[in-house]
């Protein structure tokens, strides 16, 4: 007896829940757009502080990883089994490196006392509060995002090795990679909004 | 079964795709550099969803994936734009 599938539904299920991610992270989006609008001088002097350097490579790292998953689709599809675990490694190791970056970022900041709550933070303008408090948060849960997502990803690579991620049988891959994707589409947002606009 | 005629798309596409996301990525950066005081977050906002775009269509499948899962898209990015219209027309005109 054949056992019921629907990859379709399954896919659609998934998109559901890239939804309310987006309205997650647009309801964040929304309050920056509001603060900026109203504290315009304090943003945009307060973005100077963050390293637009690393915030580019992190840029370029996950446009990468995105495609490695992207293209891990295709080696599945194909059957080639070794160049899709090799492919999604690839990714594993750009989140490695933004993950990297991230610490040196936040360490950084962290070292000189700017994070939210510090004694430092609560004595500076309300625009600049605002400004790195909504920094931390909204990295922050993207990094969040990320985290679970390379997870995701890993489990995702162990089973296209075992092979139960096989040509007739990928969902999990495809689910797995939309999710890394938002997790990329949601950063193509955040780079120039806080890095770049100063 | 409910394998209905998958997409395969070539490794090739995906390189052009992340070449063209790449450039994108350069010409926001480049933009930066010079002033264009009000307009540079416009500019900003417009290339990011262009690279979106790209996301969606091609590594997200939309571009292979039934029209209902666009529509679902469209449906969504439309009530968010909605939103923040109405936030704004609300906070500009108290």
């Amino acid at each position: 007896m054949e056992i019921h599938r629907d990859d379709i539904g399954a896919r659609l299920g998934m998109w559901l829940f890239i939804f309310t991610e987006i309205l997650l992270f647009g309801g964040l989006f929304l309050v920056y757009a509001v603060m900026r609008h109203r504290y315009s001088v304090e943003f945009h002097q307060a973005a100077h502080q963050l390293n637009a350097f690393i915030g580019t490579v992190n840029t370029v790292v996950l446009l990468l990883s995105s495609a490695t998953v992207a293209m891990s689709i295709t080696a599945v599809q194909r059957g080639e089994k070794r160049k899709g675990v090799l492919l999604l490694f690839i990714t594993l190791l750009c989140a490695g490196v933004f993950l990297f970056n991230k610490y040196l970022e936040w360490g950084h900041k962290i070292s000189i006392g700017l994070y939210p709550g510090s004694d430092m933070m609560i004595g500076l303008k309300h625009g600049y509060i605002l400004f790195f408090s909504l920094y931390f948060f909204m990295t922050g849960l993207h990094m969040l995002h990320l985290v679970v997502g390379s997870i995701i990803l890993t489990i995702v690579m162990l089973k296209i090795q075992t092979g139960s991620i096989n040509p007739g049988k990928y969902t999990l891959l495809e689910n797995g990679g939309l999710y890394w994707h938002l997790v990329d589409l949601i950063w193509i947002f955040l780079f120039p909004l806080l890095y770049l606009i100063t | 079964m409910t394998h209905t005629e998958t997409h395969i798309t070539d490794y090739r596409v995906y390189g052009w795709v992340l070449f063209a996301l790449l450039v994108l990525t350069t010409i926001t950066i480049t933009v930066t550099w010079i002033d264009l005081s009000a307009l540079t977050v416009l500019v900003a906002l417009m290339i990011a969803s262009v690279k979106s775009f790209i996301v969606l269509k091609y590594f997200m499948h939309l571009k292979f994936e039934s029209r209902l899962f666009t529509v679902f898209v469209v449906m969504v990015l439309s009530i968010y734009l909605l939103v923040i219209g109405l936030t704004f027309f609300d906070y500009l005109l108290r």
